[in-house]
């Protein structure tokens, strides 16, 4: 029997969260060499130590404006109804397998999820453009760039232990990685995890 | 310009002790406000020995110039008008990096090596391994650090390490006309400046004291200041400088906290995923072939 595919993201929403995956990487292993002292060789990914200093910042505006395309592509799934309260409130019964409520494109995990990234990333930019040498940080006074420094910390932390949440959630669920790498899942995934985004895709009422 | 003739006790980013064996006196510049002339031969000196010069600027009215420190001058005299008890005073501070015992340049900084301390009290800055991101700009609870515009690399006072190496006293105070600008190990400059606060006492100035900063741990230049009450008088010399909480916040605190976090997410899924297993449609399917309509629908 061939196998009932949906379509679930097309080839430009691909490139586009790979081009935010990869940027991703490269921040975060050169955001900590740059936190963390024993990790200091990891700036090694942009070549040498100053060049991490100095390409890390060109990498983080290519992350926010791909991620801002992928926010204005998906805010509207993100919208959190009663639904995604109830899966928030039942995540203990989701974890253990078992889907809750009656979920449409994304879940109240996966909502919860785009607006930490959407909240982490405005963060960055702007803590980011504050200590941003030689360009900018001298246009602002020193604590505020003390704040900005903090708050870039923080909110890159927040990021790096939710994007490893988004990636493994992508693993542990089998079939999800294929959905952002060939673009299309099963009848049978679309039907156990997102059943309202299933009836909306294929017009069936079961 | 670290030099392997001076002792190293702490440098910038690097999580392991120094060699700690060895023992060097602990040096001090002693700063007397109240016999400075401001004739800025210090900052001459310091040109000529370090071999920086800061492009000539312009008259601003004042008699500062240049009008703050830079990558090409890393010591400036500040001049503040001041009135106290109906008086007008001109207070002259030569500004500088301050070598701080407990450094807040050398804590921000990310680079490993990059800031170092000598078990002397100088605070280096060895640039070669400088990345010029400025963290030690935000460490500085005295402004002091400046990122060159040639290179963008962070530069300061050495306290000309170079000559301490080989027993010279720095530049500026070698060239000080007046004596105004001492040099020798902190217990010596201490008592020197006992002397100072005591004559400055008969003389009138009832507040007069040495300024040794005890929230940055002191510091290996000091100042005798005739209102040692009113360090800010002298063109906004902090009052109780500290590393700011916030640089504590994020090179303290944040750490165990990101690494807490970071583990407990990775720990998370690996536990979860061995104990719970993949998470695959085909377990439902198998309810749904317990139910043969669901199954007819859904081959439909």
């Amino acid at each position: 029997m061939k196998e009932q595919l949906i379509q679930r993201y097309s080839a430009a929403e691909r490139i586009n969260h790979w081009i935010v995956a990869v940027c991703f990487i490269l921040l975060a292993l050169s955001g900590l060499a740059f936190f963390y002292p024993a990790f200091f060789w990891l700036t090694g990914v942009f070549g040498t130590p100053q060049l991490a200093r100095i390409v890390h910042p060109f990498v983080g505006v290519i992350m926010f404006v791909a991620f801002a395309r992928q926010f204005f592509r998906y805010w509207h799934h993100n919208l959190i109804n009663s639904e995604d309260i109830r899966w928030m409130k039942s995540v203990k019964t989701v974890l253990s397998g078992h889907e809750v409520g009656d979920t449409g494109k994304y879940n109240g995990g996966q909502k919860g999820m785009f607006w930490l990234m959407c909240a982490c990333m405005a963060v960055l930019l702007v803590s980011g453009f504050i200590a941003w040498r030689p360009y900018f940080a001298g246009s602002f006074p020193i604590p505020v760039i003390r704040l900005a420094l903090l708050a870039h910390a923080w909110a890159a932390t927040g990021l790096i232990a939710g994007i490893i949440v988004h990636v493994y959630a992508a693993f542990w669920v089998k079939g999800t990685i294929r959905a952002m790498v060939e673009g299309v899942v099963t009848h049978a995934w679309a039907k156990k995890h997102h059943p309202r985004w299933y009836r909306e895709m294929t017009g069936k009422q079961k | 310009m670290a030099l392997q003739s001076l002792d190293i006790t702490r440098r910038s980013a690097s999580p392991t002790a120094s060699p700690q064996a060895r023992k060097t006196i602990e040096i001090a510049k002693l700063i007397d406000v109240s016999t400075c002339i401001g004739c800025k031969a210090c900052q001459v000196a310091c040109s000529e020995w370090n071999d920086i010069r800061e492009e000539v600027g312009h008259n601003i009215g004042v008699y500062d110039n240049p009008t703050d420190l830079s990558a090409d001058a890393w010591t400036v005299m500040r001049f503040a008008e001041e009135e106290s008890n109906g008086k007008l005073e001109w207070l002259i501070r030569k500004d500088g990096c301050m070598h701080c015992a407990d450094p807040g340049c050398l804590k921000a900084c990310p680079s490993p090596g990059a800031i170092i301390q000598y078990s002397n009290g100088i605070v280096d800055f060895h640039q070669e391994n400088c990345i010029g991101c400025g963290y030690c700009i935000s460490g500085c609870p005295f402004n002091v650090p400046r990122i060159s515009k040639k290179d963008n690399k962070a530069y300061k006072c050495t306290m000309c390490s170079d000559r301490v190496s080989v027993g010279q006293e720095p530049a500026c105070v070698k060239t000080c006309p007046t004596g105004a600008i001492q040099f020798g190990s902190k217990e010596d400059m201490k008592d020197v400046a006992a002397t100072r606060v005591a004559d400055l006492k008969t003389r009138g100035y009832a507040n007069a004291g040495l300024y040794d900063p005890q929230g940055v741990g002191g510091t290996h230049v000091m100042y005798v200041l005739h209102h040692a009450d009113k360090p800010e008088q002298y063109s906004g010399l902090p009052k109780d400088p500290a590393i700011s909480t916030t640089v504590q916040l994020w090179k303290g605190w944040l750490k165990p906290l990101a690494t807490i976090g970071i583990a407990a997410a990775g720990l998370f899924g690996f536990f979860h995923y061995i104990t719970v297993g993949p998470n695959r449609p085909d377990d439902e399917d198998e309810h749904a072939a317990a139910n043969p309509a669901a199954k007819q629908e859904d081959k439909a």
